[in-house]
This record gives structure tokens, C-alpha cells and sequence, in this order.
């Protein structure tokens, strides 16, 4: 029977010849991700289920970086949770505060996922690295305890919506501004319980970084995960772990999707989502004028170096404007680094920027740059949903890093 | 079980149902006193013992937070009735033990104050209020054959007692 991407990864991880779309199966991970806010939970109910040992300490990742450095004393001892069975279970993959990121830059950075795999994590962005072609989706803090401790876990079989996107995207657009239009198109829930696979021209020719942050937003359309084949450019990534081995898995061509969509993005303007949902997507002309009191730049979905340059482009070596504040947050201490070894350290400090460490709390309301009554952000972050990032009151635009580098200069919503 | 209707629309997602700055917590009892704050401020106040949300399509959507079901139990709410939920809240709803019913026309009828009586075992909600009757789309069998064990965390200590990996 022809089958799906996801189709595919599934039955060979449930030891099966196929699946059906629909059909509840046990499949076997291949890594399982936690995060100082999610692990904690876990380990309680995993000490409660009996267990005693992880299936396998090299299949799991536990990432400092919700509420790093500790904002207060219950995120200190969330973290210390975390690092303590860390130790306990002798897992080689803890990143400690200093040597950590955010989770999905890290893991693909770190190379503790390739095409092919099953990853499940305790965080809804999971589904970024369905950028390398792995089935890769979000579960909660019991689920996490139950693949902790028999390396397996439950998934219901997604159907598949094709996403087909063509044409030369224009400069200044790339990977946020189509997933943004995509799912101003799908609504937030148009994929709901199922799969997303990217496919077309404008996709092969989209650089790793770019696929990781259409990948990340999948989920804001109640998808499943994302998914986009492997091809050169995901073997070039592949390739600085030439240790790992891994086969790429294609989607047959008769296999059958639930629906099938394409989109032309030749004309694509950048696109900016409204509050409170990420599906308000707009082309960013229609919010000319809008005032912005803080631009946040940075998170799992566009913290690459390359969202920073091209940031730093579209604000022309002018100041941040004088009634706004930008917020650099470097994904990780990878890309931290190369903020500092490619001079963009220096050109967003003398722009007038405060550089966060690697972190996701401003993006959640955490910590590190929360939105007080009434203030208007515009963020290159996944969600701006009521109080996510601050007071109720507050609004938040989404936006990729060319807008928000053009918003942080001009003082309001503004196209490069 | 039976209780009143504390209904709200569509997409009311984890980030309202118990905002980050309070999952430094994950205890149901201290995440109760916040459980949909920024979408409805006296809602924690006004809740009583199985009383019963009902929203719109795609409940729960956003952050995979299980502090979301837990602040919802832990403010004594005894099932959601919604047209539809988001997948992760879904599975933790399953997993904490929240009763979920997936039924549209159920949701759409019952208005603020309503008062529900709620059969868990049949999925059969009855709007006292209204008088209407419905039944919910009912679970796939092998997620229904989790649940009668108890849950997964009973599912998993019985197959590490068996010995069963």
C-alpha cells in the first residue's frame, strides 16, 4: 500500500509492514525531550509508575531553557529537579544553563535527531524537526514519564495534508512569513490530528534555517507535526554528524493525503499576525503605522544567525527608535558565539538592543521582557495569544526577523 | 454528574487556561486559584465542585502544558464539554484523568449558567436548562482500553510489574 512520510516512520517504529490513518498504535522513540517545565512533572508520576531507569539515557534530552537563568526560586527548583535526575539516570544529554539553548535549535544542532526518527517532546514545538524529515510531535508530562520508561508510547496514525508552495520567494520573505500565510489560510485548527507535509519548488529551495521555523509553526495549525523531505540541503546539514547513519523516507507518489493545497508565493508579501491568534496573518503593508513599544527578536522559531542578519539588514545600521526596545535572545550558546564572532553582538548593542541569554521567556511571559497593560509588541515568536507575553491587556504581532529589524527602528510596524 | 455551564468561545488555549508565569507549579491545588485568569478573572472564584466548562471548537490549543487539564481539575471542574479539543490537550486530558466529551451540538446549545447532567460512562449529556439531549463522539476502543486501566501511568506500572517492555 503506497504511504505517507508519516505513515512510513510510524509502522517502522511499531515493528509494522503499514498503518492506517486513524489506527492507535505503540511505536518505539528514538528520543525523548524534556525541559525544565515539563520534567519535573514527569518525574514524579515516572517514580510513581515504578519505574526505576530510563529505557535508554542516550535517547533522551532534558534542555535547560523555559525559565533559565532561574527567574525566581520555584524556577531554580524546577531546574534542580531536572539536573538531579539528570545525574540519577546518568543521561548524557542535559544541557546545563551556559551550555544549553533552546531546545529545538539545540537538538538538531546537536545532532540528536536525523530523518527517519521518532521524537516525541514535552513541548508543543516538538514538530520542528520535521524539517530533517523525522516524525516529530508534542506530548505532554505523562506521556514523557510513560516514553521515559518503556521507550515507547501511544500515537493515533495522522492523515496527511500536502502543502504545496511555488515560486521565488521575494527578498525579505522566507520560512516564517510562509508559515504564517499557510496557516492565515488553514486556520488554527485546519490541520488538526494531522500531518503537514511541505512539498514544491519554493520548499527545496528553502535553506535548513527556514524549514526549521515553517516546521515549528505546524503546530499553530493544529498539525501533528511538520514534515519536509529529505533532500541535499538536509544531507549538507546532516553531514557534521558524519557518525550518524540514517536513510531518507519519501512519500510515495500514489500514497493518498487528506487534502491537498498549493500556494504561489512569488508576489508574497512579508506577513504580520494580528492579535490573538497566529492565523490573522496579514501582508505587512495593511498595519503601516502601527506603534510598537517592543520588538522581541529571536525563540525556537527564528533564532537562527541567519534570522539575525537578516534583522540587522533591514535596520540599516539605524538606532532602535527612541520609544521602542528590542530584545535579542540568541537561541542558543552555539549561536550566541556567532553573534559575537560576526560582529552582530556589537551592531545590535550599539543599535540601542538589550542581548538576552538563550532563553524562551519572553516568548511565554516568563521572564526577560514582559509586556505590561495595553503595550503592543511585535515579536518573531509563535503565539500571541491573550497574556502570553505579559498583561491580558497587551497585544502581540507576529512577524519574521526582516519586519521586526525594520519595527525596531522605525517605532512601529514597518516593511523592509 | 451534574453542574452549571461556565461557557466560552472558540481556541481557548493553554496560555489562558493557566498562564506560564504560574507553571513554575505543577500541584492542581496551587494552579487552580489561576485557571483561566486572563480569560475570565472570577471564574476561580465562582467555580463550584463539578461544574462544567463548554467552549467552542479546538479547546486547549497552544502549549503542551499538563498544568492546563490539572488547573482545571484542581479548580473542581468535573468535565469539558467542547466542539472539538487540540490534539496534546487531548492526550493529557486522558492522561490526568479530566472528562472530556466532544460534541458540537451539545456546546453550542448550553449557554452561561446552564445546568448540565452528564453520564461519563454513555458520553450522554443532558442539558437540564434547555431539555436537550446528546450523546458525544465517543473514544476510539483502544484509547477507551487506556482508560479503563486507569489511565497511562496505570498502564505503565502494570507493564513494568509484568515485566512486560
Amino acid at each position: 500500500m503506497p504511504q505517507t512520510i508519516a505513515q512510513k516512520i510510524l509502522s517502522r517504529h511499531a515493528g509494522k509492514e503499514s498503518v492506517q490513518n486513524g489506527e492507535l498504535i505503540f511505536a518505539k522513540v528514538d528520543m525523548v525531550l524534556g525541559t525544565d517545565v515539563t520534567v519535573p512533572l514527569s518525574v514524579e508520576v515516572f517514580r510513581r509508575m515504578g519505574a526505576k531507569k530510563v529505557f535508554d539515557p542516550a535517547k533522551i534530552a532534558l534542555v535547560n531553557d523555559h525559565f533559565i537563568p532561574a527567574k525566581d526560586l520555584k524556577a531554580a527548583q524546577l531546574s534542580q529537579i531536572m539536573r538531579q535526575f539528570a545525574q540519577e539516570m546518568d543521561a548524557p544529554h542535559f544541557f546545563e544553563v551556559g551550555r544549553s539553548g533552546i531546545c529545538h535549535v539545540l537538538l538538531p544542532d546537536e545532532g540528536l535527531v536525523k530523518p527517519g526518527d521518532l521524537v516525541v517532546g514535552a513541548d508543543s514545538h516538538t514538530c520542528t524537526y520535521g524539517a530533517l524529515g523525522a516524525f516529530s510531535t508534542g506530548i505532554g508530562s505523562t506521556d514523557m514519564a510513560c516514553a521515559w520508561a518503556l521507550g515507547e508510547l501511544w500515537f493515533r496514525v495522522p492523515s496527511t495534508i500536502k502543502v504545496e508552495v511555488t515560486g521565488k520567494l521575494p527578498k525579505w520573505v522566507g520560512g516564517k512569513d510562509i508559515a504564517l500565510y499557510v496557516i492565515g489560510k488553514l486556520g488554527v485548527e485546519g490541520a488538526l490530528y494531522k500531518a503537514l507535509e511541505f512539498t514544491g519548488d519554493t520548499i527545496r529551495n528553502l535553506p535548513m534555517d527556514g524549514r526549521f521555523t515553517l516546521c515549528n509553526l505546524a503546530i499553530e495549525a493544529g498539525a501533528k507535526t511538520g514534515l519536509v523531505a529529505s533532500d541535499d540541503k538536509t544531507a549538507a546539514f546532516m553531514a557534521q554528524f558524519p557518525q550518524l547513519k540514517w536513510d531518507p523516507v519519501f512519500s510515495d507518489p500514489e500514497a493518498a493525503y487528506s487534502e491537498e493545497y498549493t500556494f504561489d508565493v512569488s508576489d508574497l508579501q512579508p506577513q504580520v499576525a494580528k492579535p490573538y491568534l497566529p492565523s490573522n496573518a496579514v501582508p505587512v503593508g495593511d498595519l503601516k503605522g502601527v506603534k510598537v513599544d517592543q520588538v522581541v527578536l529571536g525563540s525556537c522559531t527564528n533564532g537562527h544567525l541567519s534570522d539575525f542578519q537578516l534583522a540587522a539588514e533591514a535596520m540599516r545600521g539605524r538606532k532602535v527608535h527612541p520609544h521602542t526596545r528590542l530584545v535579542v535572545i540568541p537561541s542558543s550558546h552555539k549561536v550566541m558565539l556567532e553573534l559575537l564572532d560576526s560582529g552582530l553582538a556589537r551592531t545590535f548593542t550599539e543599535a540601542g538592543a538589550v542581548i538576552g541569554p538563550p532563553t524562551c521567556g519572553p516568548c511565554i511571559g516568563g521572564h526577560m521582557g514582559i509586556l505590561a497593560q495595553n503595550e503592543v509588541g511585535l515579536y518573531t515568536t509563535n503565539r500571541n495569544f491573550v497574556g502570553r507575553n505579559g498583561h491580558p491587556s497587551s497585544q502581540v504581532y507576529l512577524a519574521g526577523p526582516a519586519v521586526a529589524g525594520a519595527t525596531a527602528v522605525a517605532g512601529e510596524i514597518s516593511s523592509p | 454528574m451534574e453542574g452549571n455551564v461556565f461557557k466560552y468561545g472558540a481556541n481557548v488555549d493553554t496560555d489562558v487556561i493557566i498562564p506560564a508565569r504560574y507553571c513554575t507549579s505543577f500541584h492542581k491545588e496551587e494552579l487552580a486559584p489561576h485557571c483561566l485568569e486572563d480569560l475570565d478573572a472570577t471564574f476561580a472564584k465562582r467555580v463550584q465542585p463539578s461544574d462544567i466548562i463548554v467552549a467552542g471548537r479546538n479547546f486547549g490549543c497552544g502549549s503542551s502544558r499538563e498544568n492546563a487539564p490539572l488547573a482545571i481539575l484542581g479548580a473542581g471542574v468535573g468535565a469539558v464539554v467542547a466542539e472539538s479539543f487540540a490534539r496534546i490537550f487531548y492526550r493529557n486530558s486522558i492522561n490526568v484523568g479530566l472528562p472530556i466529551l466532544e460534541c458540537p451540538e451539545a456546546a453550542q446549545a448550553a449557554q452561561n449558567g446552564d445546568r448540565l447532567a452528564i453520564d461519563l460512562e454513555k458520553g450522554v449529556i443532558r442539558n437540564l436548562t434547555r431539555g436537550g439531549q446528546y450523546t458525544a463522539v465517543p473514544f476510539p476502543e483502544s484509547i477507551r482500553r487506556i482508560m479503563e486501566i486507569g489511565g497511562l501511568e496505570e498502564y505503565v506500572k502494570h507493564r513494568l510489574m509484568t515485566n512486560d517492555k
